[in-house]
């Protein structure tokens, strides 16, 4: 599945199947995030419903705190 | 108005009126590492009237790879941030007022700094600083920029009071133990990457322009040649206690405080943070295992032996440093490896 995620196609195994399941893939679950899915900001609790779909825009923010 | 700012003013946004607006403002920079350096030498030659600058650190030689306003010098004789951010300040720019603080300021000390204050800029190194400047810019209607990088990231975004949704109505938590600059490293590119759009959104609320300041939250990684921006104008919380219909200012409590003691007899200090769950220890581990130093880890706590230093930390957050009995330098160490 291709998804484009912060500006750029990335090709996510198939067995990724939700927003929630998106940020473990890429270790961000423990982290503070805001994520955009096709123009729409999602809530932190429904994240594990969301379902991702091949082409979807994906925008993660992940807050910092160094400086 | 002089030669000095001439290029600035043919820009035609700012102008000659948006020069002497800019000469007019009284701009506080909380923090004096990379952020806090590169932020108040822009503002400072860009001829703001009066900045102020706190910092409870000193200088490191480990600081000097992307903090521009130190040298060497000042690495050797470990002068305040603070003072030696101020002294070349005032080398660049002898017109500006600059107040320089050495402390690690509490809700109350900031609060008799705000007085005329137009601007706050976040230079912090952890959320429970920026939390109470949030919630200051609340309470006292003053705009405030956050900054932050680690590694080769950066993230800014722009508050301001009574149109913009606030820190913590995009957070749905403080973030903890997250990386570091101390774990993960950083590069000066995205140092001035974050310090760059600090200042432009500083410029353009020293001038007034509201309509030009970024509704987005930014963020880019240097490296991985990534830059996203995202429309958070809707995540305004009405239940917001920091900005909503009823607002508390939660953290400007004392229960919200970093709590620290000195352990009498026996060289260390506690450190208690705001109580809010449970740690992930393995990651905090896994973070520490690329440091310098030793990590020791059980079900319940991480030691961590660095220098002459040894740092404890429990999974509610709770911290022993053994080794010092300077509070402030406690905190520091907390914050270098926790976030």
């Amino acid at each position: 599945m291709k998804l484009r995620i912060n500006g750029e196609w990335l090709t996510v195994p198939e067995t990724v199947d939700t927003i929630g399941e998106l940020l473990g893939h890429f270790q961000l679950d423990h982290r503070v995030v805001i994520v955009e899915q096709n123009e729409t900001i999602l809530e932190k609790e429904s994240r594990s419903n969301h379902k991702v779909q091949d082409g979807d825009i994906i925008e993660i923010v992940q807050f910092v705190g160094g400086g | 108005m002089n030669e000095r700012y001439s290029r600035q003013t043919l820009f035609s946004p700012i102008g000659e009126a948006g020069q002497r607006k800019i000469r007019d403002k009284h701009v506080l920079i909380l923090g004096a590492g990379a952020l806090g350096t590169g932020n108040a030498e822009a503002l400072v030659r860009a001829g703001i009237g009066r900045l102020t600058v706190v910092d409870r650190d000193y200088v490191e030689w480990s600081n000097l790879q992307r903090q521009h306003l130190y040298s060497e010098r000042d690495a050797e004789d470990r002068i305040p941030k603070a003072v030696a951010a101020k002294q070349r300040l005032s080398e660049v720019n002898s017109d500006v007022q600059v107040d320089s603080y050495v402390m690690d300021a509490t809700p109350s000390e900031m609060e008799r700094l705000l007085d005329d204050v137009d601007l706050m800029i976040d230079a912090t190194d952890n959320f429970d600083a920026r939390m109470m400047m949030n919630d200051l810019s609340q309470k006292y209607q003053i705009p405030w920029i956050y900054g932050a990088c680690v590694s080769s990231y950066g993230i800014s975004y722009t508050i301001l009071p009574g149109e913009t949704p606030c820190l913590n109505c995009l957070l749905d938590q403080v973030p903890r133990g997250g990386m570091t600059c101390d774990t993960a490293g950083i590069i000066s590119p995205a140092v001035q990457m974050v310090v760059a759009h600090q200042t432009v959104e500083a410029m353009k609320i020293l001038v007034e322009v509201w309509e030009a300041v970024s509704r987005k939250l930014v963020s880019f990684d240097l490296w991985q040649n990534q830059y996203t921006s995202i429309d958070v104008s809707r995540m305004k919380k009405e239940s917001c206690l920091s900005c909503g219909d009823d607002p508390a200012y939660p953290f400007l409590e004392y229960s919200q405080q970093m709590k620290t003691a000195v352990l009498c007899g026996r060289d260390s200090v506690q450190i208690r943070p705001p109580a809010d769950g449970e740690w992930n220890l393995e990651e905090v581990a896994g973070a520490l295992a690329k440091q310098e130093g030793q990590v020791e880890q059980n079900p319940y706590l991480i030691s961590f032996t660095t220098e002459n230093k040894r740092i404890v930390l429990f999974k509610d957050g709770r911290a022993l440093i053994h080794g010092t009995q300077d509070e402030t330098e406690a905190k520091t160490l907390y914050h270098r490896y926790f976030g």
